[in-house]
């Protein structure tokens, strides 16, 4: 009881601090609006070639805007003496990162779940289509939240953000931009194979949710100690 | 000499000095063998003499993630046990894996091109490894960026680990999912595919490749000891240095 108590505390905690001044909450669903506004400049306004790569675009753009805000997961607790704190608190640390990376995706990667089909109709993405795209969205946001959060860790014990998060995230969320565009394709062309790409979406959300806490707590605790 | 004494870095040192000629030569020797066989190794009669392109490509690939392997262990190594000689394991082992992933992936696509008509494809296989090199390139970015050794050794075990993952996926992606690379081949249900004459050859490679991971592995892991000493020397005289001022 008291332990959920806690996490709950400091999720609310985290997503306050998140959508008030000087959070990033809304920092990712904008940044995510500009690169896909700047995709039909950049291969011409060709309605159908757009509606042929749009959910590879939605998925881009979500893996990019994700990828941005991660660092905020801890760096910001880290530079303010926060983190320290929440470390040498009762709170076994797996549970603390989990509390912050719920935070970090209903802040930042359900806003863009929920304007992906705005964007959409910008896209020429049909609307079934794009119903099943935002289900694929739904599905696959948490695994690079999780995914992210092992990256977070480890950038925030070497105190070097930016670029090497990047580069040591994205190929770990190659799977996810896979199975995540496949199903999406796959319920425009053909809807049977949609089941299938969907169900290892969740799988690996469902792995990386395992996996992520365990391995970001390890680093925040060997890096930073 | 017991092994648990090798966890001494002066007595792992010796043992490396004692060790490392002999290594190496009989690298030198195990490559020549493998070379002249493969050379002799008759054409394949589809492929004609590309096939010998696979000398090089398998025992790498091979490499590549033996080199992985090592390093997931090596972390262990470092998280369980906070093992210093764990940690210049690690670190000495993933240039060399990376540049065997490289050589995998090069002699792979230089193959391709004329057996299946282009330079790279997004195939399973082909991904996984590319991702496996990917992996190489963040954790050699994880130590460039740590000041401390010791801290970005830990960093990188933690990645390490996460990205063990990917082996099983490397080994059965030409099973679970079925593309343009073959199958495996040599170690399957019923025996080799392929005939001894390619397939002796290829097992020599094969281990002379092996033993130049571990030469070169017990190489710089030497080379690593010996840094950090400098490192801990300059350090140390730094301080001296600092303290001799008024």
């Amino acid at each position: 009881m008291q332990l959920m108590t806690a996490f709950a505390a400091l999720m609310l905690r985290d997503m306050r601090l998140a959508v008030r001044v000087g959070g990033g909450a809304l920092m990712g669903a904008l940044f995510f609006l500009v690169v896909v506004v700047m995709v039909p400049f950049a291969v011409g306004p060709d309605l159908k070639l757009l509606a042929h790569i749009g959910p590879a675009i939605l998925w881009l753009g979500a893996l990019l805007a994700s990828l941005l805000t991660l660092d905020r997961i801890f760096a910001l607790d880290h530079d303010d003496g926060s983190l320290d704190v929440l470390m040498t608190a009762s709170l076994p640390l797996e549970v603390t990162v989990t509390a912050k990376a719920v935070a970090h995706w209903l802040t930042t990667e359900l806003p863009l779940v929920v304007i992906a089909p705005l964007l959409g109709l910008m896209l020429n993405i049909e609307p079934r289509a794009m119903a099943s795209l935002v289900l694929t969205l739904l599905a696959g946001t948490p695994a690079l939240t999780f995914i992210g959060l092992i990256g977070a860790a480890l950038s925030v014990a070497l105190r070097r953000g930016g670029l090497l998060l990047a580069v040591l995230v994205l190929p770990l969320t190659i799977p996810v931009l896979i199975f995540g565009v496949a199903a999406a394709e796959a319920a425009m062309a053909e809807p049977g194979r949609f089941a299938a790409a969907i169900t290892v979406l969740c799988a690996l959300s469902l792995i990386s949710f395992v996996i992520g806490p365990f391995a970001a707590a390890a680093a925040l605790r060997y890096g930073l100690e | 000499m017991a092994v648990i004494d090798l966890a001494n870095p002066t007595r792992f040192l010796r043992f490396v000095e004692r060790v490392l000629p002999w290594l190496a030569l009989l690298t030198l020797l195990v490559f020549a063998i493998g070379l002249y066989r493969a050379v002799n190794a008759p054409d394949d009669y589809q492929q004609g003499a590309t096939v010998k392109i696979m000398f090089l490509h398998v025992p790498a690939a091979w490499l590549g993630m033996l080199g992985w392997a090592l390093m997931s262990i090596a972390a262990l190594g470092t998280l369980v046990w906070r093992h210093p000689l764990a940690d210049v394991a690690g670190k000495a082992a993933a240039p060399i894996g990376a540049a065997f992933t490289l050589i995998c992936l090069i002699t792979g696509s230089l193959w391709g091109r004329p057996t299946w008509g282009t330079y790279w494809v997004w195939d399973a296989r082909l991904t996984s490894v590319l991702v496996l090199f990917l992996l190489y390139l963040g954790v050699l970015a994880l130590y460039w960026t740590a000041e401390d050794p010791g801290r970005g050794a830990r960093a990188a075990a933690v990645l390490t680990l996460v990205g063990a993952i990917n082996l099983p996926i490397i080994k059965f992606s030409v099973d679970w999912w079925n593309t343009l690379h073959q199958p495996a081949s040599i170690l399957r249900m019923g025996g080799s595919a392929i005939d001894s004459s390619i397939l002796w050859p290829l097992l020599i490679m094969a281990l002379a490749f092996t033993l130049l991971f571990f030469t070169l592995h017990l190489a710089a892991m030497r080379n690593e000891i010996l840094r950090r000493r400098v490192r801990a020397l300059r350090l140390m005289q730094a301080q001296q240095f600092a303290e001799a001022r008024p």
